[in-house]
């Protein structure tokens, strides 16, 4: 792969801690991890491995408590529109239709209303909504809902979209469309997109870049590079290799808690 | 292993029984209306025989009260001093009602937020609030009296006093228990501070303010018979009154009709609004 100047983000030396009560609890220890634009990176592990504590980091919307977090070689914040989240329960506003839920982000940037129509126009044909243009939320299906929630996040310009088990609440077949329209959707727009999932299978089938994380305290294992050509096939025998490989890794921990 | 094939989903129902269907959607739109009667009609037979048998002899009968509501709308039956008032009185209730309602939403309406967003504002005021709700309109009535002196300014404090604690504990609620989760995406999207409380705030407080709103409309209707007990000449209130004092159990009778009417009639047609204003809101559908 061809290394660019700067990683679009860097994580260095990153830990989270929190206070529960009197207990404190290492969500992340020590991690480091550097993006570079246009991947496709897939953070994968069980509950309490600090995957989603990973991704608020690079969001902004937790701060580490050591360590640092860069983007563009700039220290991460607080959350900012280059840098878009889709949630696992969508976080649409329910009060606006869809229409308004993806112009959301140009107007709140000031952007005028012929202006913000047209990007909404833009996105909402590429997420295939427009017949639902002015539904609202609760009208929609998870997966119709996640659509407008991803489009939300490109209305917006995001460079990276972070993704935090976006597809775990839909059915198995909605997730595999919509699995199809992401990689489709990244591989047009060059987006970086960082992917926390639990599920081996759909890491391997979306990301170029697997990091395997363990829990207790959270922190990464590894990170694996996938070189499968694309589209790819769940069924075929190189697939199952590396999910025998990266199922080892993902479970490695057991081994040292249990006993 | 061989996957097998298990036939075809059986056809379509048979054609009778499309007919019951038809019969059975008839029933299903006369259904509510018909339940919804039930009650009203067995009161009104209990009334009816409870004062023909003569169990009491202070309460007239179902058509004697029809009488003389009719006589209090348009007048020609009895034409005395409260043949066809209704309108007046009705109308100068409604004026106290609504007026209350607007006032006490004006005052309840930004304290709410204040009290639901700001933790000092929460800490100044919210004791005191706590203390002086349980104390009841009626309570206040004399205190009224003095502050405000007899007649229609009173009436306006305690109705507006009704309405004021439903509205505010409402708002404060609804601005309390907003989904973090919108915060969050709000920010990702570029809308932070104080535009976060017009666009994420205020919208998603507005199912509990309207809530809030609608009891607090429905408690103005609630007192303002201890409002109009303050001695104003017209109202409702003061009818039930007038009539207590006259031993005229028709006309309070009356009173307490209207005032039921009119109190139903401002509530649908609240719902109606909130129906449509809130019809992105899945569980507001009253």
């Amino acid at each position: 792969m061809a290394e660019s100047a700067t990683p679009i983000v860097e994580i260095k030396g990153v830990s989270k801690v929190f206070q529960l009560q009197d207990q404190t609890i290492h969500a992340l220890s020590g991690a480091n991890l550097s993006i570079n634009k246009g991947e496709f990176i897939c953070l994968i592990g069980a509950s309490g491995c600090g995957k989603s504590t990973l991704l608020r980091i690079m969001a902004g919307f937790d701060q580490p408590s050591s360590g640092e977090a860069l983007m563009w070689g700039r220290p991460i914040a607080g959350p900012d529109p280059s840098r878009g989240m889709v949630f696992q329960d969508y976080a649409l506003f329910p009060w606006l239709s869809v229409r308004a839920n993806i112009g959301f982000g140009p107007a709140a940037r000031g952007l005028g209303a012929a202006e913000v129509k047209q990007i909404v126009d833009k996105f909402i044909d590429l997420v295939g909504l427009a017949k639902f243009a002015n539904a609202y939320p609760h009208q929609l299906s998870g997966g119709m809902k996640q659509r407008v929630a991803i489009a939300r996040v490109l209305a917006n310009d995001a460079e990276l979209v972070l993704m935090d088990e976006p597809f775990g609440a839909l059915d198995a077949m909605t997730r595999e469309r919509l699995q199809d329209e992401l990689l489709d959707i990244w591989e047009r727009t060059k987006l970086t997109v960082v992917f926390v999932t639990h599920a081996v299978e759909e890491a391997i089938l979306l990301a170029n870049r697997v990091v395997v994380m363990t829990p207790g305290p959270g922190r990464i294992e590894s990170d694996n590079m996938l070189d499968l050509p694309r589209p790819r096939d769940v069924a075929s025998p190189e697939f199952n290799a590396i999910r025998r490989v990266l199922s080892a890794k993902l479970h490695s921990h057991h081994g040292k808690k249990a006993a | 292993m061989a996957i097998v094939e298990t036939g075809s989903i059986p056809a379509a129902a048979p054609a009778a029984v499309v007919p019951r269907r038809a019969a059975r959607s008839t029933w299903a739109r006369v259904k509510p209306t018909v339940l919804a009667l039930i009650v009203p009609l067995l009161l009104l037979a209990f009334w009816q025989v409870a004062t023909t048998q003569q169990w009491t002899r202070l309460i007239p009968t179902p058509y004697a009260v029809g009488e003389y509501m009719i006589d209090f709308a348009v007048g020609g039956i009895y034409d005395d001093a409260y043949s066809a008032t209704l309108t007046t009185h009705l109308l100068a209730s409604m004026s106290r009602v609504y007026g209350g309602f607007a006032l006490a939403a004006l005052f309840a309406l930004p304290i709410g937020i204040l009290i639901g967003r700001v933790p000092s504002a929460r800490m100044l005021l919210d004791p005191f609030l706590q203390v002086m709700r349980p104390i009841p309109v009626t309570a206040w009535l004399p205190l009224s009296m003095i502050l405000f002196g007899l007649g229609a300014k009173s009436a306006f404090a305690l109705v507006c006093l009704g309405a004021f604690y439903p509205i505010l504990l409402n708002t404060i609620f609804g601005v309390r228990s907003v989904d973090p989760k919108l915060f969050e995406a709000a920010s990702m999207l570029g809308c932070r501070g104080n535009a976060q409380f017009y666009k994420v705030v205020l919208p998603a407080a507005t199912p509990s303010i309207f809530t809030g709103l609608r009891l607090g409309l429905g408690l103005a209707w609630f007192v303002i018979v201890v409002g109009e007990m303050t001695g104003v000449p017209e109202g409702l209130g003061a009818v039930i009154m007038d009539g207590r004092t006259l031993s005229r159990t028709e006309l309070v009778i009356c009173g307490m009709i209207v005032i039921g009417l009119a109190g139903y009639l401002s509530d649908r047609v609240v719902v109606a609004l909130g129906n449509y204003l809130l019809r992105w809101s899945p569980n507001h559908h009253g």
